[in-house]
């Protein structure tokens, strides 16, 4: 559905993106991941057909967007990082105006906007004005006007950016819910976000592409270890640490087991698996055999804030990165 | 076209919604009344001085107030367009909606000829306060219709040049007040360019004078449609909204 090929944009001095490659499916979601100036805004503004490239080439639907702006922009709906709204406008006044550019009309684009009203959760502030709507009521306006079109790809340049706790889940929940329609890539220097949200990521780094995989195989691949978390407590009495450890080591598969917080009746341990095992239901069969109750059984698996540290290879968290650079691009 | 429209009536739109449109209307309709009040006042204590004296010159409304006024209509505007056109591509920049247009499938042409029509309205309804005036003109007098269209079509040809600059000077900056600034400075030195010939005869001087964007309305004060001016103005608007159309794909290029 999107193909980039050794992708590259250049400002005046700076290189914002550089010989980036990778292609989307059709029905995927895909976080497009990395910090802040990474180039991720300076690509979806070259996917959107807002900038022109600078060497390589980036199509969507089969369509170049360079030589077929048009119908690139007529498959697409864009979210900008601030969504694109007018203030003096009301919501359905503003729907059916964008709705008319993308070249709806008549009963169809009536439908539609009842429809996206809908679908985003904004019946109630159809005719307020949208200079006054909150920010959480903002965004999903921004996102309804993006699918206003029913386009076929849908670009989100931080779609979550600024909102609270509450409206971060719904903003999410509505994201997830409409990928089986659209092909969807969203950019975020949140890494949860994307371990939640998306099938596929994409990382860059400083216009660099670092790694491009679904979200289970990076997981895997920078380990290949399960790693488990156990909480064991005794029925009646305190529990002896080592007896347990030991028992827990003679699990079949298991590589490592550390005790993490030794309590009077209550233990927690890490377990790591060797290589391709899974021990899962071994452990809990060995912690109940023995006549302890397993409190709790977790696959940690690893973050992908670790995987990111260990991609990009460093040390400082991902976040503070020249903030600066972004808004320049 | 479809889309011309859309936007032209989400402008207006914009227009109407704020107070802008009103603002103007009003500072226009107190301007101009207050001129025409002048020299309505003037032409009757001119003719009273005449029956005194007992002459009979005939008085001609045409010659005596539609036409001044109608150059002063022409002045007063050149203050206005900058208010008009300040906004239209300097706001969309700085708020960021220049994006939702710039990837909606519609040509920049739609986008641009979308705006000045809105603009080129907004600027017929100012002129459509000077038309109330001139009413009272023909409910109490006989004045010649004819002259006074001619001059209407000249000020519209004139706004719309003035516009199409207004419009292009809004592409280039983020900041309305200075799009407004230097839209009105530029205006302004299209008025003023003429007087060079007051004391200067070379050629350079007389092209430079071409240039005055009033001088190619004393024709069509006069009543008088030539095609000379109907083609500078003509020209100056595909001018004005090719230079915007380049603006606007340079963006691109540079941002």
């Amino acid at each position: 559905m999107i193909a980039v090929q050794e992708l590259t944009k250049r400002y005046a001095r700076t290189t914002a993106v550089d010989k980036i490659s990778f292609s989307v499916e059709k029905g995927q979601i895909v976080g497009f991941l990395g910090p802040n100036g990474a180039g991720k805004t300076t690509t979806m503004r070259v996917l959107t057909c807002f900038l022109p490239p600078s060497a390589g080439t980036a199509t969507v639907a089969g369509f170049d967007v360079l030589e077929q702006p048009r119908e690139v922009k007529r498959r697409i709906g864009y979210l900008p990082e601030a969504p694109p709204l007018y203030p003096e406008m009301a919501t359905t006044e503003y729907l059916r105006f964008v709705g008319k550019l993308k070249g709806l009309s008549g009963a169809e684009l009536n439908r539609r906007v009842d429809y996206v009203c809908e679908r985003c959760f904004i019946t109630d502030v159809k005719q307020k004005l949208l200079g006054k709507l909150s920010k959480g009521y903002r965004q999903r306006v921004g996102l309804a006007q993006a699918i206003i079109h029913n386009p076929e790809v849908l670009i989100l340049d931080e779609p979550t950016a600024g909102l609270d706790p509450k409206q971060i889940n719904e903003t999410r929940d509505l994201i997830r819910s409409l990928a089986g329609d659209h092909t969807i890539i969203l950019s975020t220097h949140i890494l949860p976000e994307v371990e939640q949200t998306c099938e596929q990521v994409i990382i860059i780094n400083k216009g660099k592409l670092v790694a491009t995989d679904s979200v289970r195989n990076l997981q895997a691949r920078t380990r290949g270890v399960e790693s488990v978390q156990v909480e064991v407590t005794a029925r009646d009495g305190a529990l002896n640490v080592e007896t347990v450890q030991h028992r827990l080591e003679q699990v079949h598969g298991v590589a490592q087991v550390v005790c993490k917080d030794p309590k009077d009746h209550r233990l927690v341990f890490e377990v790591q698996s060797q290589k391709g095992q899974l021990v899962r239901g071994d452990l809990a069969r060995a912690v109940v055999e023995s006549g302890w109750d397993l409190n709790e059984l977790r696959a940690a698996g690893m973050s992908l804030e670790e995987i990111f540290l260990e991609l990009t290879g460093s040390d400082a968290p991902p976040k503070t990165a020249e903030p600066a650079s972004e808004a320049q691009a | 076209m479809r889309n011309i429209w859309t936007i032209c009536r989400k402008e207006l739109g914009s227009y109407f919604v704020s107070p802008i449109a009103y603002l103007l209307l009003t500072m226009f309709a107190l301007i101009f009344g207050f001129f025409f009040w002048n020299i309505l006042g003037y032409f009757v204590s001119q003719g009273m001085e005449m029956i005194m004296r007992g002459e009979t010159f005939p008085m001609n409304l045409n010659e005596q107030i539609i036409r001044p006024l109608l150059s002063n209509v022409s002045v007063i505007g050149l203050f206005f367009i900058p208010m008009i056109t300040m906004r239209l591509f300097a706001e969309e920049k700085r708020s960021g909606t220049i994006e939702l247009l710039a990837t909606s499938p519609v040509r920049d042409f739609e986008i641009i000829l979308g705006k000045w029509f809105s603009a080129l309205i907004l600027y017929a309804c100012l002129l459509f306060f000077t038309a109330l005036n001139f009413g009272f003109l023909f409910l109490y007098g006989r004045p010649d219709w004819k002259p006074l269209l001619v001059g209407y079509l000249g000020l519209l040809l004139q706004g719309g040049l003035l516009l199409a600059i207004g419009t292009f000077i809004s592409t280039l900056t983020k900041n309305q007040i200075i799009a407004g600034a230097a839209t009105f400075g530029f205006c302004l030195l299209l008025w003023v360019v003429e007087w060079v010939t007051g004391y200067e005869s070379a050629t350079w001087a007389t092209v430079l004078a071409y240039f005055s964007v009033i001088t190619h309305f004393d024709s069509f004060a006069k009543g008088v449609i030539d095609s000379k001016d109907v083609i500078f103005y003509l020209s100056g608007i595909f001018l004005g909204l090719f230079a915007t159309a380049r603006s606007m794909e340079s963006l691109r290029w540079r941002s």
